[in-house]
């Protein structure tokens, strides 16, 4: 596309029609390549058809598509650059703004129109409020899409006695789990929940510090927190052992599983909540209640209770 | 009507449809003049045009799929043909997106191929959209097609990222996630729309299905609407063209539509179709499979967005830690880097035109382009916010980046962070040098090609600089050009 008619006359307006001047054998290989691409194109549409009946193959299938495709772009592209009239030509730009005559003629039309209106102002007035009423009452329907946010955001189904339980639903016993691993629980009834998947951890005791007033929510040496990051809630999945650092895979805030989840690195501002945890008379591990703070990312009035 | 019978069957059957239509609808005088529109012919031209081709592939291929696609949550087990996930629990969504994949024949073409076409439409729209930035294009009487431009741009990208958050995989679910994070990040409003746009709490029982329908059916209808118009302007107010002998702000020199410059359209549609073809083949793109049916506690390691919601990741990522809190209100840390900035960009892209007016009092029209060097502090000023949200592109894939070149994402966020503060001045500084240079390059050649060739103040030392002239060639392309025969 790149190709302009270059021409000592070019821009006159009355530039011939007839292409460059008739030289055979130019001519002629114009006319192959166009041919050429003609056929190309054909074999390729042909390809398509015969993988296709084979049973179907992608690669093959995107390259016969691109083929005929292809084949017929060259073949059009070639034939207007060798065959078509390239000569440039001048075209008068029009007035776009309309001449005064033109304005007062429609500004006449309209006010006589809208005189009409002015005559019953009040009908007119009356006919506005109507509108905006009814568009107002159009409005509410809206409602009907989402339930009200209420208090929903701020609570997960954890409360006191509420078991944990893995992905399958089944609860879990603190001696069962396996060795320093990360495991996802969920409050029974709710496994694979997307508001509150709770990471299970077991730390070194001598490195940990609980935070004041929660020294009793651990058992043993398991400490549970709310598995979302509280920047925009992906599942904090990576857990780097050593240095006991949860890590959030989608922005790369990182928190600090010793010292109450506080994030040290990264966008996330607050730190994981905390689950308060028991063990019942089944030996299962429980909450004492909710988590330490609403899961997830921030909200408005995440703060309010 | 009154035409003889013997003439009319002589006379060969296109002409005699061309004729009947005529009857009823007069507009063979409205068609003459389409087919005698004349199109300037610039490469840079080209780029609006590539989008609108990808645009067109990307609604021929959707709608296949849409034969398909099935967008409900609805679980089953997966009995389909890709062994790994045989036996697996899925939602129908996913499972039918997989289908489309493996069952259905050309099926993953067809899907990839949509895919490529997204990226490739909202690529080109961007470059074109610089073309009209760098060369002035926007400016009287072309700011209504700008924001129509700006308008298509928005709801694309909100299309793009809606469409491939439709498959229900791991990587779309997560996505969604911080969607809805950002949602009800907004003060005030933000749970209430996030409940009303999810129908509840994040996934929400009814937001595939609400996707779809905007995917499929609202956002292309927009856009197409919007299309229509951009065109119809672009007609009505007819092309801008760069400056060059005989070209005035009163006319404009180039093709005829029929037959060169339609011929040309048409080659340039089936050679952006082959294309995207060819990668939608060989390039594969999305491949969903290997990320698993969705599951809200799961997520995968270099969770990326498609290109053009990369920079809306990075600035998720480079946005410091802060947020405010007051008498138990807060504003998250999301709001800022992810609904404040695309709204400061999205508000400020849109009123430029205007913004500039002001600034320069340049009220005039133009029809004749600016290139670039012609208005070094425009240049400079586009320069340095691309550099902006370059380094957000590129803090998008920090995590990536982290990994292949073996360093601590920690130094990285700093790296970019302070690269986002320091990079578009020093950018935009070079700019404005090198476009003076330019232009000053370019006076003493300009004088002798043509008048309309605009040399902002008279030259000094313009003996001594002809000699390095022929260096810059690539870069006199637009105006010079068009008086240098180039066959």
């Amino acid at each position: 596309m790149t190709a302009s008619a270059d021409r000592e006359n070019s821009g006159g307006p009355g530039a011939g029609q007839n292409d460059t001047a008739p030289e055979g054998r130019s001519d002629r290989r114009a006319e192959r390549v166009v041919a050429g691409a003609f056929v190309a194109s054909i074999a390729g549409a042909i390809t398509l058809a015969a993988v296709y009946i084979a049973g179907g193959q992608p690669q093959l299938e995107g390259v016969a598509l691109a083929l005929a495709l292809g084949g017929l772009g060259v073949a059009v592209v070639a034939w207007a650059k060798s065959f078509m009239p390239d000569d440039e030509v001048t075209e008068t730009r029009p007035q776009l703004p309309s001449s005064d005559e033109e304005v007062r003629a429609f500004t006449e039309s309209f006010e006589a129109g809208g005189q009409t209106l002015a005559r019953r102002g009040l009908l007119a007035k009356l006919g506005l409020g109507a509108l905006g009423a009814l568009g107002l009452a159009a409005v509410f329907p809206i409602r009907s899409l989402g339930p009200n946010p209420g208090e929903g955001l701020k609570r997960t189904p954890f409360a006191p006695g509420v078991r944990l339980v893995d992905a399958e639903g089944a609860p879990i016993r603190p001696r069962e789990l396996p060795p320093a691993s990360l495991v996802t629980a969920w409050p029974e009834g709710h496994a694979g929940d997307a508001q509150s998947p709770t990471l299970i951890l077991q730390i070194d005791l001598d490195d940990f510090v609980p935070l004041p007033g929660r020294e009793g929510w651990l058992v043993g040496n398991i400490v549970a927190y709310s598995k979302l990051c509280t920047h925009t809630g992906c599942p904090v999945g990576l857990y780097q052992t050593e240095l006991d650092l949860l890590l959030c895979p989608c922005h790369q805030s990182t928190f600090d599983v010793l010292h109450g989840a506080e994030p040290v690195f990264g966008p996330a501002a607050r730190p994981l909540p905390q689950l308060p945890l028991a063990v019942d008379d089944e030996g299962f591990l429980i909450a004492t209640g909710d988590f330490s703070a609403p899961v997830g990312g921030g909200f408005w009035d995440r703060g309010r209770s | 009507m009154s035409a003889d019978q013997a003439i009319a069957k002589a006379t060969p059957l296109s002409r005699r449809t061309a004729r009947w239509l005529d009857d009823r609808l007069g507009a063979a005088s409205f068609a003459r003049k389409a087919l005698d529109k004349v199109f300037p012919d610039h490469w840079s031209f080209l780029l609006g045009e590539l989008a609108l081709w990808s645009f067109v592939v990307l609604i021929a291929t959707g709608v296949w799929l849409t034969f398909f696609f099935d967008a409900s949550i609805e679980e089953i087990v997966y009995e389909g043909s890709y062994v790994p996930l045989r036996g697996i629990e899925m939602s129908r969504a996913y499972a039918s997106a997989l289908d489309i994949s493996f069952d259905v024949r050309a099926g993953l073409v067809m899907r990839q191929v949509h895919h490529w076409a997204a990226n490739v439409y909202l690529a080109t729209t961007v470059v074109h959209l610089m073309r009209i930035f760098f060369t002035g294009a926007f400016r009287r009487p072309r700011e209504l097609n700008w924001l129509l431009g700006v308008g298509m741009l928005i709801f694309s990208i909100v299309n793009g990222f809606v469409g491939y958050s439709l498959l229900d995989d791991q990587l779309s679910g997560t996505g969604l996630r911080i969607a809805y994070n950002i949602a009800i990040s907004i003060p005030l409003a933000g749970t209430w729309l996030a409940s009303l746009f999810f129908g509840g709490e994040f996934p929400g029982p009814d937001l595939l299905e609400r996707l779809y329908v905007m995917h499929i059916l609202l956002l292309p209808a927009v856009i197409v609407a919007l299309l229509g118009a951009h065109l119809a302007l672009v007609a009505r107010q007819r092309h801008t063209q760069f400056r060059g002998p005989g070209r005035t702000e009163a006319n404009v020199i180039g093709e005829r539509v029929w037959p060169t410059f339609a011929a040309k359209g048409l080659g340039a549609f089936l050679l952006t179709s082959a294309v995207l073809c060819a990668l939608g083949g060989l390039a594969q793109i999305n491949p969903i499979w290997l990320y698993g049916p969705y599951r809200p506690a799961e997520v995968s390691a270099a969770s990326q967005p498609d290109w053009y919601m990369g920079w809306l990741d990075g600035a998720l990522r480079l946005w410091h830690d802060w947020e405010f809190r007051a008498f138990g209100f807060e504003i998250p840390t999301p709001f800022f880097p992810s609904v404040l900035l695309p709204g400061i960009t999205f508000t400020l892209l849109a009123l430029w035109p205007f913004l500039e007016t002001r600034f320069t009092g340049d009220r005039g029209e133009h029809h004749l382009l600016d290139r670039p060097r012609d208005r070094p502090l425009r240049t400079a000023f586009g320069i340095s916010t691309l550099a902006f949200y370059t380094v957000l592109f590129f803090a998008g894939a920090s995590d990536v980046l982290a990994v292949t070149f073996q360093t601590s994402v920690n130094a990285l966020f700093r790296t970019f962070q302070l690269m986002l503060l320091v990079l578009p001045p020093v950018a935009g500084f070079i700019t404005f040098r090198l476009c003076k240079e330019l232009a000053r390059r370019d006076r003493p050649g300009a004088s002798d090609q043509a008048p309309a060739v605009a040399a902002p103040a008279p030259g000094e030392g313009a003996e001594r600089r002809q000699e390095i002239e022929p260096e810059d060639e690539p870069e006199r392309d637009p105006a010079s050009a068009a008086g240098v025969p180039r066959r």
